[in-house]
């Protein structure tokens, strides 16, 4: 197979940044699409020409590195699938295929096709975890979670932290990220003695960062691991109540 | 430098007591004191952040270096199958005792009895505290926590979340360590690599780092650094490992005077994907829990090229059931991998470049029926077809061993500290607990263990004893002449001007790697990597082409450093493998082996950890010797028949 790669190359963040059109021959559909960036890299660095930046790491799907806008889909068109996992049969032979990186303002571009996802991190250090020092455990069969609970939770646990929600977003609202989080901790039992501080605390870490979720869905259709809206709307409900239940704890609130 | 003393430090008395009386003797740090220490991490993998974020609960002053953008991509991330502990909630026979037996004898007898045996008692504490994070294991309908069986065990000791358990168990201990950096007890430093350790009077003092943002090349002191920097199998280019994954940190260590010990002991994991073509830049692996419902099998017949649904019952090998009819399918990885490549070599290899061997699920379909096997497996499977194009629910899979986890490393004794005093080495990138051969779901518990239960107490111990002294300053000549080794280094990288990038070198290194130091060894094939790799290395050194500049993002630059090491680092796995004139676990010497092809192990000569010293650029490694001591397990030829 052969492609011709619109790749956006932009030196570093203060940097207009432009496209430039590689070949890419000799491509077996066996390929995954991080290989064909390899093989271009490998070309360019022949040719004396700095190759592209990507950010990706493990290649199997679960690190959540790398990250492309490929023709104008995040993580390109196989649904469920990250970059690395995105295989070149699923591209028609002689396409033109044009290659971006996660375009949101709380992601300013670092160079090439890397982007700065650290606003991710501050997320989770507003209250992505239950507060329990090593040491303090009790044997973990005296909390039976029931399957169900422990399931749905893990559904929400599955993100990757990629991004791709906020790069497909129109928004660029990270809701799904924040309400995947949220949820994971807020639904099991262990998570309890935090659910309203950490809903309010993340929830408004996140707005500093983000824009505002109009639930266009997005997200989810982007999502590698399919992660379901159905959490934003349990975050936004853990969120209004938050309000209250915050106030009531604090001795603040109107009705104790 | 000092001379080297090889002490494993491992306390007196009985086994079962060992960790219980040596941690009432270790020394403490006060709460007051412990802020007046501050401690260096390297690396944010299950080890270093359990380390990371367990140190600054107790109040020391932790700095963290990743080069991931975020510490949640360490590769510990990738770990599919699960985490054994000694819970024995299956009232199967599980015990401490057993699964400490069942780690020494998977490991061909060839690591430390205390370190396992500790190993194993701090397990069920690992589950525990994970729960309490908030990781979702698996559970029963009543709730409780399931489990699974692993390779080269009988019980079901396997605690798992899906097919996803590293990523639960490193979000937890990411989350807890993010926890401490809101706290303001953590300073976390992204995108920061460790390219040397500064030591003075011969203790570690700190590190130089790169940010591989702005190329700003740095000293951080401490009063300990605490390496967690994972596994060398990326030295065979082609594994399982992420892409990024490297040896530098610990090569840069050992270079100042750490040991390295096993260099040879590497893991070659039976079931992966088998390489589809020459560009292929990395291999994946398909966790071992397949191997509970998948059954392994050829065709009788090498010239047998109908589709595997269509070969009849009595047409087919499953050839581990037939050799190891006690354990079957679930043999441990060094056996079930050596098995699959006997297949392929007399070609009787699937696929088509007749690469693999299959491992079939029809049965466990049948039998179980297609929700449960989704249940427990979905996510592999659709991983699988995603690479292949190939439904796994219809099709067995093709798999085939590629190299997944390396036994050998940094040597350190009973407290996880090098021999170089004040660096600790946890996880993979130490060679304590696993022997000669790791079994599966160990991984996990060996980096938590490190990090949340052991290093936490016995760094203390160490720092105790520099109580009243301040961390040496980076002004001090040391920091500043390491500063400007790993200066001249980036230019010179930069300054070469040939015309083979890292990765062609890289491959090329990679190759000779897994040809001669792969699945089997022998003499003449060492002997000849010997002469390979040093020829491939000057070769590197005139002709490397790194682009660019080094005060951006330079992923050439970062690689050229890191091939550099591996080098190094592949030239002492050659030299360790041909020193030991035996066969064990994961290092397989074609000059010993039982007729029908087992490993053969000297115990009376090869008993020992082979931890070698640094001696200069031009000088091979002077090997030291730590004899290893059985008195709990009997010293036999392991066999899973």
């Amino acid at each position: 197979m052969k492609f011709t790669l619109k790749v956006w190359r932009q030196a570093g963040p203060a940097d207009k940044g432009h496209f430039e059109t590689y070949d890419a021959e000799n491509v077996s559909d066996e390929m995954s699409f991080l290989e064909v960036l390899d093989v271009v890299n490998e070309d360019l660095i022949r040719d004396g020409k700095e190759p592209i930046q990507f950010d990706h790491d493990c290649r199997e799907g679960i690190c959540g590195s790398c990250g492309l806008m490929i023709n104008g889909q995040a993580h390109g068109p196989q649904r469920g699938t990250a970059t690395c996992q995105l295989h070149m049969r699923k591209f028609q032979d002689g396409e033109t295929i044009v290659v971006e990186p996660w375009r949101a303002a709380a992601f300013p571009v670092v160079r090439d096709l890397v982007v700065n996802r650290s606003a991710f991190d501050r997320i989770v250090e507003a209250g992505g975890y239950i507060s329990v020092n090593t040491g303090s455990a009790v044997e973990a069969n005296m909390l039976p979670v029931p399957k169900a609970v422990s399931d749905a939770a893990m559904d929400a646990a599955a993100c990757i932290g990629c991004g791709a929600c906020v790069a497909a977003c129109p928004n660029g609202a990270a809701q799904l990220f924040t309400a995947a989080k949220i949820q994971h901790l807020n639904l099991l039992p262990q998570g309890q003695a935090e659910r309203w501080s950490r809903t309010e605390n993340m929830v408004e870490t996140m707005e500093e960062y983000f824009g505002s979720c109009t639930m266009h869905r997005e997200c989810e259709a982007a999502c590698p691991k399919v992660i379901s809206i159905d959490f934003i709307s349990y975050m936004n409900r853990d969120y209004v109540k938050a309000k209250t239940v915050n106030r009531n704890l604090t001795g603040q609130g109107l009705s104790q | 430098m000092t001379p080297v003393t090889l002490d494993s430090h491992i306390p007196d008395g009985p086994i079962a007591e060992k960790w219980e009386s040596h941690r009432f003797n270790m020394r403490l740090v006060n709460p007051a004191n412990k802020r007046r220490f501050e401690v260096i991490v390297v690396g944010t993998g299950l080890a270093g952040a359990s380390a990371a974020a367990t140190m600054a609960e107790l109040g020391y002053r932790v700095k963290v270096f990743t080069f991931h953008d975020s510490p949640r991509r360490a590769h510990s991330i990738a770990a599919q199958g699960g985490i054994n502990a000694a819970k024995n909630y299956q009232n199967d026979g599980d015990s401490h005792f057993r699964l400490f037996y069942d780690t020494v004898k998977g490991g061909d007898f060839r690591s430390r009895e205390a370190n396992v045996y500790r190993l194993a008692q701090v397990s069920v504490d690992i589950i525990d505290q994970c729960v309490a994070q908030g990781v979702p294991f698996a559970r029963e309908y009543g709730g409780m926590l399931e489990n699974r069986s692993f390779g080269g065990v009988q019980v079901s000791r396997t605690f798992y979340a899906r097919g996803q358990t590293g990523q639960q168990l490193l979000l937890g201990a990411y989350q807890a360590l993010m926890r401490q950096v809101s706290l303001g007890n953590v300073e976390l430093h992204p995108r920061t690599e460790m390219l040397d350790l500064v030591t003075v009077d011969g203790r570690a003092t700190g590190v130089v780092v790169r940010d591989l943002i702005t190329g700003e090349i740095t000293s951080h002191s401490g009063h300990a650094v605490v390496l967690a920097t994972g596994g060398y199998g990326n030295v065979y280019y082609l594994s399982t490992n992420a892409k990024k994954s490297n040896a530098t940190a610990a090569w840069r260590a050992h270079k100042k005077g750490a040991l390295f010990a096993n260099a040879c002991y590497t893991q070659i994991h039976p079931t992966c994907i088998p390489a589809s073509d020459e560009f292929q830049s990395k291999l994946t692996l398909m966790s071992e829990s397949l191997r509970n419902d998948g059954r392994i099998w050829v065709p009788k017949d090498p010239e047998d090229t109908r589709p595997a649904d269509q070969i009849p019952e009595d047409d087919r090998d499953y050839y581990l059931e037939r050799q190891y009819p006690s354990f079957g399918n679930l043999v441990p990885r060094d056996v079930a991998s050596r098995a699959a490549k006997r297949q392929v070599d007399t070609g009787r290899g699937v696929g088509p470049k007749k690469n693999g061997v299959y491992l079939d699920f029809a049965e466990a379909i049948a039998r179980l029926g297609h929700d449960v096997i989704e249940e427990r497996y979905g996510n592999l499977f659709e991983m699988y077809e995603r690479i292949t194009g190939e439904d796994p629910y219809r099709m067995p899979m093709r798999i085939y061993p590629a190299t997944h986890y390396t036994m050998g490393g940094l040597w350190v004794d009973y407290n996880l500290m090098s021999n170089v005093p004040g660096l600790f080495v946890l996880g993979e990138a130490n060679f304590s607990d696993h022997g000669a051969n790791r079994l599966g779901a160990s991984a996990l518990m060996q980096g938590l263990a490190d990090g949340y239960f052991i290093l936490p107490y016995t760094i203390g111990d160490y720092l105790a004893g520099l109580l009243g002294q301040p961390a040496v300053p980076t002004s001090h000549e040391a920091f500043v002449e390491a500063q400007r080794g790993v200066e001249d280094q980036v230019r010179q990288f930069l300054s070469i001007g040939g015309n083979r990038s890292p990765d062609d070198f890289h491959r090329e290194l990679g190759k000779i790697v897994w040809d001669k130091i792969g699945m089997e060894r022998d003499r003449a094939g060492l002997e000849q990597a010997l002469r390979d790799i040093p020829a491939l290395k000057q070769e590197f050194y005139r002709d490397l082409r790194v682009l660019g500049t080094g005060d951006t993002v330079n992923d050439s630059l970062e690689k050229a450093a890191r091939v550099a090491d591996f080098f190094e680092l592949a030239e002492l796995m050659a030299r360790d493998a041909l020193h030991r004139e035996e066969s064990c676990g994961g290092h397989f010497r074609v000059e010993h082996q039982y007729e029908d092809g087992e490993a053969k192990r000297d115990d009376e000569n090869f008993s020992y950890v082979g931890a070698w010293e640094w001696t200069g650029p031009d000088t091979p490694q002077v090997l030291h010797k730590e004899e290893l001591e059985f008195e709990h397990v009997h010293l036999a030829t392991r066999s899973y028949r």
